[in-house]
């Protein structure tokens, strides 16, 4: 079905089971070990042989030669691939960095090669053994300050040039000019990534994990010059992602290129050291913002001027993106430079863009407020907009940010706030407290799924959608049951398998509204097919507690289906008026108290709050978890979290959970996460959009306003930790 | 992980007599570092002296009024113990400070004491490493060097030593009590037991290759107010930037031990002299000479300012 126009009272607004707050209906499956992860795939493919890679231990060159024959005669070893032995792979657009095949290196610990052997500890012993010789390219750079720098006079086409923007500041009254920075970060999801691949003939099965089915399997064609029939995936259960797992990756390509070397399966997954330079990250960024406004707030011109890291043809990380759209002002310039440096690729990360420039923008929103005197949610309601601001006849099709604020304020009590920095004083520790505003656009995609009722009356749901530890087996259920009539239990969810329909994947925040109203959609054809059967007007049935009610009479779903399962497939696609003639996004406001030690600096975050506003909640209990984790990792972003560059060999050194520190349960203090009660029916048949990458926009923002407000000593940078105000605290005697 | 062979060692100087049997042999006890760097190739022993079974696992009273600690009590069982919590309270909060629950339930007092090295250049045998590739050279040396040390280290490696519980150790005047293949026993202070990199940095201890670690002794109680401040980039599970052991007399007068600035537990007696004049005059002291890079200069203000806070607390 095409959702061409808003949605009206429809079957979903029961909200007998969506809406609820229910457990996950995989959650016993996962706390009891019982959800098998790809490596742990033991029985689906008989006699595998284990994988362990080689990654190159330069970051741009080629290699002259590579010497296999010892780890080719250590004990176990059934067979080597290696990059020398083919040209190199293709790969699709979505994908910066080859994957593997070629002599080229693009990246530190590209992969390299593939060992293949009886067990695991085999592989890994045989790949140490595998001697490289490389000729280093000199010209390579890995400094993003650096060649920023010289190219800040580059002409770069802006992503917004409206009105006047330097006439604007220049004559503006009240004036911001910062640069703030933020570095590379991990997505540090626990499962690493890991395939188990069977080739049966020129057809591979792929048990993987993946976040995005149907763009892997594309991938995979692309990769290995077949039809994209030729491959399923499979991916039930993924041990998170944050968009790590997107798109294919060389765990994959490496599984399958050697299972077809040895013709038997091969599982592999990459070890954790070598996750941050071999896969993605979230791109450093370094941001210039200039804000100018009236002596009364109103922002009237606003600059944002992004640089970031990016292999060929990527885009890094694109700060200016949220400040398209956030607040009013007439004037405005926005620019991101995607600069071409040789660290590993960058690109989408939890909220890619937002995330980054949030960090910058919300810092530089309470840096104005400071200036103008004025209450930082003020200055942030005062400059709310119901319009997009660079196109001002499309509006927002629900946008309650002032509410966010508002309530938030409320809630957490902002007013008794501290007011002065560096005044509030709770024995050792100052006390200081932050706010910051949250933007997240809210696609949608096109995305199937297909529905039975089974002989016993059950409703079974199958889509490659995925779970990636949001909740996607739950609201799938929470659909197909309101929209059935049936209880919860009785629904039964298959995920991620290429078999299904295409869905829209996990990514983007796009995935829970979009999976869910293409469930609906073809819950609605399932509906028509037994209305069809009954010779009855679909609109006159009611689904109910397992039966189908019509004209006084009643059937079992079981009765309808005695003779056999009735299915129906259908795919919700979204017409032009929801991208086109509005804007649809999620808000959120975030307010953080924080105790920073008056002497040495320890940061310690006391009360977080999120007020969210994306239409209808589905389930809010996954959706609260949604939004606690990505606080969680917001407080990573903001304190801790940094992957380090050797500016000298180009590669990220803390490359593994002890060197890049993520915030632990000692860190987290309570969380309250509050979602407006509302729906946007701009947004699809259900009315919801998704919160779980809304969730860490602006939070790190709130953490840096609040030990600014607790300590008076601003940091533009960072991670903010210690090291970067101890010499503005208090003096010691 | 290369192929080793292993055993179990059926006494100390068993252990020790299989050690000097077999070239490249390690012991082995909670594993909690070795294993893992063992899978990296940073460790590459032939054969493993499983010590486990060896009993030393009791912590006894001394006829001098302190605590025979075996070497092979586990770090949880050492912190918990009410005598070490009474008396030796700065160890027990180092100890509590470390890793993580499950880590401290295996990781042993005699290999807390060896562990090596975070230094991230350590770890990637991609990388240029004195300590673990001797003659190499150090890519840590402008690198990314924002743990590492500030003083002790030389031109040719700038690691730091990681334990929390050895900073306690060394500020109580600990004695590492070993045997060897023939039998014969020595006392080591702890001060003397770590070695500074200079140009061997692959040396970290004066032991023998056939010296086997049996017990570490405490000394008499020293009461007074015991501290250990650990301060790192988040609240748990996290090396120390700085860390400061301290026991505090009620005249002000004390001892004071740091840990995350040093290729070893840094303790300098004489800097304690300089108590009564505060915080600023005894780290002038300690950290005498010290050579930090651009990366990890804040360490002398933040070992300043955590003693300033023990200091603080420590008058109530």
């Amino acid at each position: 079905m095409r959702f061409d126009s808003p949605a009206e009272q429809n079957v979903s607004d029961r909200m007998k089971v969506l809406g609820q707050p229910l457990r996950r209906i995989d959650g016993p499956l996962k706390t009891t070990g019982m959800a098998p992860y790809a490596y742990e795939r033991h029985g689906v493919a008989k006699d595998q042989l284990v994988g362990y890679p080689v990654g190159s231990a330069i970051a741009k060159g080629r290699i002259v030669s590579m010497d296999i024959d010892e780890a080719q005669a250590s004990p176990g070893v059934v067979g080597i691939v290696t990059t020398l032995e083919m040209e190199r792979l293709p790969k699709v657009d979505w994908n910066v960095a080859y994957l593997f095949g070629g002599r080229e290196i693009q990246h530190y610990h590209q992969a390299i090669a593939v060992v293949v052997a009886n067990s695991f500890e085999e592989a890994r012993a045989a790949a140490a053994l595998i001697r490289v010789e490389y000729e280093e390219d000199q010209d390579a750079t890995y400094d993003l300050a650096a060649v920023r720098q010289e190219r800040l006079s580059d002409d770069v086409e802006p992503i917004d040039n409206i009105g006047d923007f330097e006439s604007a500041y220049a004559s503006a009254e009240v004036t911001l000019d910062a640069t703030y920075t933020t570095p590379g970060q991990c997505h540090a999801q626990m499962e690493p990534h890991a395939t188990i691949a069977q080739w049966d003939g020129d057809h591979l099965t792929l048990w993987t994990s993946n976040q995005m089915i149907e763009w892997s399997r594309q991938a995979l064609a692309t990769t290995f010059d077949l039809p994209a029939e030729n491959f399923r995936l499979d991916s039930p259960y993924i041990g998170g992602g944050f968009g790590v797992k997107l798109f294919l990756r060389a765990d994959a390509v490496m599984a399958a290129l050697a299972a077809r070397k040895v013709g038997r399966a091969v599982k592999l997954a990459l070890p954790r050291p070598m996750s941050a330079n071999n896969t993605t990250h979230r791109g450093l960024t370094i941001q210039r913002i200039r804000i100018g406004a009236s002596q009364e707030g109103k922002i009237t011109a606003i600059g944002h001027d992004n640089a970031t890291n990016t292999l060929p043809g990527g885009d890094g990380e694109n700060g200016a993106r949220a400040t398209r759209r956030f607040y009013a002002g007439e004037n405005r310039l926005l620019i991101n430079r995607a600069l071409e440096i040789h660290l590993p690729e960058s690109n989408a990360m939890r909220a890619p863009g937002e995330t980054a420039g949030l960090m910058a923008l919300e810092i530089a929103m309470d840096e104005m407020a400071e200036k103008l005197g004025m209450d930082p949610v003020e200055f942030r309601i005062i400059n709310d907009t119901q319009v997009d601001p660079s196109h001002p006849e499309r509006q927002f099709s629900e946008r309650h940010f002032i509410e966010c604020l508002q309530r938030g304020a409320e809630v957490f009590n902002w007013a008794s706030r501290n007011k002065a920095p560096g005044s509030r004083r709770e024995g050792a520790w100052l006390i200081g407290h932050g706010v910051a505003g949250a933007y997240r656009d809210a696609p949608a995609e096109t995305s199937g799924a297909r529905v039975s009722v089974r002989p016993d009356g059950s409703i079974r749901v199958e889509t490659d959608m995925t779970d990636i530890g949001t909740g996607s087996y739950t609201i799938i259920a929470q659909t197909a049951a309101e929209m059935m009539g049936v209880s919860l239990e009785v629904v039964n969810v298959d995920l991620g398998d290429s078999r299904h329909p295409v869905s829209a994947g996990s990514g983007g925040q796009w995935g829970a509204a979009s999976s869910t109203a293409g469930v609906y959609a073809a819950c609605l054809a399932l509906r028509k097919k037994i209305a069809e059967r009954l010779a009855v007007d679909p609109e006159a049935l009611e689904f109910s507690e397992g039966y189908v009610r019509y004209n006084d009479q009643q059937t079992a779903l079981s009765e309808l289906a005695s003779a056999g399962s009735i299915t129906a497939e259908d795919s919700i696609e979204f017409g032009d008026f929801r991208s086109e003639e509005y804007q649809l996004a999620t808000f959120g406001a975030h307010f953080v108290e924080v105790a920073v030690h008056a002497t040495t600096g320890e940061i310690r975050v006391r009360r977080m709050l999120a007020v969210c506003d994306a239409g209808r909640i589905l389930n809010p209990m996954t959706a609260r978890s949604q939004v606690i984790g990505a606080m969680t990792m917001g407080v990573g972003a903001a304190l801790m979290e940094s992957l380090a560059v050797d500016t000298r060999h180009g590669f990220f050194v803390n490359h593994d959970l002890a060197g890049y520190e993520v915030p632990v349960h000692a860190d987290i203090p309570e969380q309250q996460v509050i979602f407006l009660e509302g729906e946007d029916p701009y947004s699809t048949p259900l009315k919801a959009k998704g919160v779980g990458e809304l969730g860490i926009c602006g939070v790190s923002a709130a953490v840096a306003n609040a030990v600014y407000n607790a300590t008076g000593a601003r940091v533009r940078d960072y991670p903010i930790t210690l090291d970067k105000f101890l010499d503005r605290l208090p003096e010691i005697a | 992980m290369r192929a080793f062979s292993y055993e179990r060692a059926g006494s100390p100087q068993e252990a020790a007599a299989a050690a000097a049997a077999q070239e490249g042999a390690q012991f082995i006890a909670g594993g909690t570092n070795l294993l893992d760097l063992m899978k990296l190739e940073i460790e590459t022993p032939s054969h493993l002296i499983d010590v486990n079974g060896l009993g030393l696992d009791t912590i006894e009273a001394t006829a001098e009024g302190g605590l025979r600690i075996g070497a092979l009590v586990r770090n949880t069982d050492l912190a918990a113990d009410q005598r070490v919590r009474r008396d030796y309270g700065v160890l027990s909060r180092a100890l509590v400070a470390g890793a993580s629950g499950q880590l401290r339930n295996k990781a042993t007092t005699g290999g807390n004491l060896l562990q090596r090295t975070r230094c991230p250049y350590f770890y990637d045998t991609n990388m240029a490493c004195n300590k673990r590739a001797p003659g190499t050279g150090c890519a840590a040396q402008g690198g990314y060097s924002r743990q590492l040390a500030i003083i002790g280290g030389s031109e040719v490696c700038i690691a730091t030593h990681p334990s929390d519980m050895a900073i306690a150790m060394r500020v109580l005047d600990a004695v590492v009590e070993t045997v060897n293949a023939e039998g014969d026993t020595r006392a080591i202070p702890l001060a003397d037991f770590h070695l500074l990199p200079g140009n061997t940095p692959h040396i970290e201890t004066v032991l023998a290759p056939d010296e086997f670690i049996t017990a570490v002794v405490l000394p008499r109680p020293l009461g007074g107010q015991h501290f250990y401040h650990k301060v790192r980039d988040r609240a748990s599970y996290a090396f120390a930037l700085v860390s400061v052991a301290a026991v505090i007399q009620p005249d002000g007068s004390g001892r004071i031990a740091l840990g995350g600035v040093a290729p070893k537990p840094w303790r300098n007696e004489a800097a304690e002299a300089a108590m009564p004049n505060g915080a600023r005059a005894v780290i002038s002291r300690l950290l005498e000479g010290a050579t930090p890079t651009e990366d990890n200069k804040f360490k002398v203000t933040l070992a300043e300012r955590t003693l300033t806070a023990v200091l603080a607390e420590a008058r109530g």
